[in-house]
């Protein structure tokens, strides 16, 4: 039973990483209908930047992560900017191949400045423990949870309750109308894109001690996101939370009381399951098709 | 420039409109006759890869161009067919048989994709086509009895009517060259077959497809197996050509190499696959020379243009230095792939067409002809 509540939890933190990471699929999807196949590498570079203001540059971890943050957000406008605005209103195949050429050159890159080598970044959660009775949380775990609930609620009421939310809603509904009821739809994109950048970023500074920066985290957690976006439903905050909290202890399940080799290839059975009996996710809206 | 007059349906659907094509690739197929006795070894390796990545490049061309289906799990077909050579071979299973069989094979499981396929559509049915292939790379690393799990195959050289035939040798450069003439030639008679054209149809419109009368579902499963088998065979060349096979070399990396073929060469014509399949293979030559030869050109260069010796061997460190880097290919291939995207999502051939267009309707060549049209209205969700 402790066995059994201790991969929840390391399930639960796992998958509230993969849950920020879905949470910036579905930002970009919901304003822009692009999907970013490079969502992962966006995290890696953040935690990269973290890295570089707290470990290399020696600053408060606090200050460190805030300035890592706003970088980054500066680096998910630039891209959208670049990359996504020119080829907005075309086939999405076009937007997909896009990012993920952006995805290669982030990784390609970040291993040509920062090396292949693993780097971990000191947190003032890295090293205390909660006991309770004779469970033993690590407080690095606990963080990232609290960071993903207070994130998660954060965004849900920005996008429900204020006007910029609103109009982000209305242009994901559709950019044309949107645009003619007055909605600046090119700086509402740029704005997601720096929303979504800056989740990303918060994602791989929490998952620095967990599992470590390296170039290639985000492709491998990028992918794990997926599962948990297509669970949650694409286009539903929460449901890219709870999508991912469910993947994460799912593959922790897996992993501790399966054979090996179904730890990997678990949220992706999950996923196909899912796309056949409910293709719409948990939280995802039914749209009716139209001709 | 030349006029074509159809008079007749036949006209439209011929495989040679006139007989300037004839030519042509006749002479293009005199050419890739006589390469292997002109060129190097190193790069009739690489034209073998060529005719291989070409081969995968048609498949995915008649999925994802012609039906509108994108795939991100080819590099997994390609996967069964290898394995299944590298399996039936064990058992001295003769080379037409298990090549057959691997094409088989493949495309049946194929079909199977293509059942649970039909429900998804754009970026849904890129993520169910990674996971499948997550899964059956994850298979192909568990099930040792049959696949030797992580240590790989190795794969024997071609028996084939009693010849061995080296994986080096002419013999293989022809087997794979007459597979991927094969592959085109059957793919261009599909494309102007009923089938075909119920596939272009899909593509265009699923709506307006199934309004005429198109068993839809049944044209997708079939597009599926098709491409999945043409893939198959493609692996028992790839099997062979290697002579190793692991699980390890059919990642999504490889399924992203197959999408890009087809992007750079052009997603609208065969002749993209053939064009995206030369630039993919010849990028690693080409990384080769940058590392080799360009710092001392540039070197050179810069001393002509008056730089002294220490100058131009402190540039030629760093021009050193940097193509020797170890992410570069991979920044090249987001480079190459973003690049496209933005300013050429007509591919190579589609440039070509451009260049072609432009001389022949010399001062009134407008560039409107190829302008894509935007769409903002968001149609692809509620499609």
């Amino acid at each position: 039973m402790l066995d059994f509540v201790q991969q929840l939890v390391s399930g639960v933190a796992l998958g509230c990483v993969y849950g920020l990471i879905a949470l910036g699929f579905v930002l970009v999807y919901k304003a822009t209908e692009v999907v970013n196949f490079a969502q992962g590498d966006l995290m890696m570079l953040g935690g990269f930047f973290a890295f570089t203001f707290i470990g290399m540059m020696g600053l408060n971890y606090w200050v460190g992560f805030a300035a890592a943050v706003a970088a980054m957000a500066l680096f998910g406008m630039l891209a959208e900017r670049v990359v996504v605005r020119p080829i907005l209103g075309y086939p999405q195949f076009s937007i997909i191949m896009a990012t993920i050429g952006l995805g290669y050159f982030l990784r390609s890159v970040a291993g040509m400045v920062w090396g292949t080598d693993d780097f971990k970044i000191d947190t003032p959660f890295s090293q205390g423990v909660l006991r309770i009775g004779s469970l033993v949380l690590a407080h690095d775990k606990l963080s990232v949870i609290a960071a993903t609930v207070i994130l998660c609620a954060l965004l849900w009421l920005f996008f429900n309750k204020t006007t910029l939310g609103t109009a982000m809603r209305a242009s994901s509904e559709n950019m044309l109308a949107a645009y003619y009821m007055g909605i600046p739809v090119k700086r509402v994109v740029s704005i997601v894109w720096a929303i979504s950048a800056a989740v990303a970023t918060c994602a791989g500074v929490l998952l620095a001690p967990i599992t470590f920066i390296h170039s290639n985290v985000g492709l491998v957690l990028g992918l794990k996101a997926f599962p948990a976006a297509v669970l949650g439903g694409f286009g539903s905050i929460p449901g890219a939370v709870v999508g991912g909290v469910l993947i994460g202890v799912i593959e922790s399940m897996a992993g501790f009381y399966l054979a090996e080799g179904w730890k990997d290839v678990a949220p992706y059975i999950v996923l196909l399951a899912v796309l056949l009996l409910k293709p719409e996710g948990l939280f995802g809206l039914h749209v009716r098709k139209k001709v | 420039m030349r006029f074509l007059f159809k008079t007749d349906y036949e006209d439209d659907i011929r495989l040679f409109p006139h007989s300037g094509y004839i030519v042509s690739y006749g002479l293009l197929l005199a050419v890739l006759l006589i390469a292997p006795y002109v060129l190097s070894s190193y790069l009739m390796s690489q034209l073998v890869f060529v005719c291989i990545y070409a081969t995968v490049g048609v498949a995915l061309l008649i999925l994802t161009g012609f039906t509108g289906q994108a795939s991100l799990g080819h590099a997994a077909f390609l996967a069964i067919g290898a394995y299944t050579a590298a399996y039936l071979q064990k058992y001295n299973v003769p080379f037409p048989v298990y090549f057959l069989a691997a094409g088989a094979l493949t495309g049946l499981i194929g079909a199977l994709v293509g059942f649970p396929a039909l429900r998804l559509q754009g970026i849904y049915l890129v993520i169910a086509t990674i996971s499948f292939a997550f899964i059956v790379e994850e298979i192909l690393a568990r099930w040792e009895s049959v696949t030797n799990g992580n240590e790989g195959m190795r794969v024997k050289a071609v028996s084939l009517l009693g010849v061995t035939v080296s994986r080096d040798s002419p013999t293989f450069y022809f087997i794979c060259l007459a597979v991927l003439v094969l592959t085109i030639v059957g793919t261009l008679n599909l494309l102007r077959s009923p089938t075909g054209r119920a596939f272009v149809a899909i593509r265009d419109s699923e709506t307006a497809a199934r309004s005429m009368g198109i068993n839809v579902a049944l044209y997708k499963v079939k597009s599926f197996a098709i491409s999945a088998a043409i893939t198959g065979f493609a692996g028992v060349l790839f099997a062979h050509k290697l002579s190793f096979i692991s699980p390890e070399m059919f990642t999504l990396q490889l399924s992203i190499e197959f999408i890009i073929v087809i992007l750079i060469g052009g997603t609208f014509s065969l002749h993209g696959a053939v064009l995206g399949a030369i630039f993919i293979v010849m990028i690693d030559p080409f990384l080769t020379y940058l590392k080799d030869d360009m710092p001392g050109i540039i070197a050179g260069v810069a001393a002509t243009f008056g730089a002294g010796s220490a100058t131009a061997g402190n540039i030629q460190s760093k021009v050193a230095a940097f193509a020797s880097l170890n992410g570069l290919k991979g920044a090249i291939y987001g480079i190459i792939i973003m690049l496209f995207v933005l300013f050429e999502p007509l591919g190579i051939y589609g440039r070509w067409l451009k260049i072609k267009l432009f001389f022949q309707l010399f001062p009134l060549y407008k560039r409107a002809t190829f302008k894509r049209q935007k769409i903002y209205v968001k149609s692809e969700r509620n499609r």
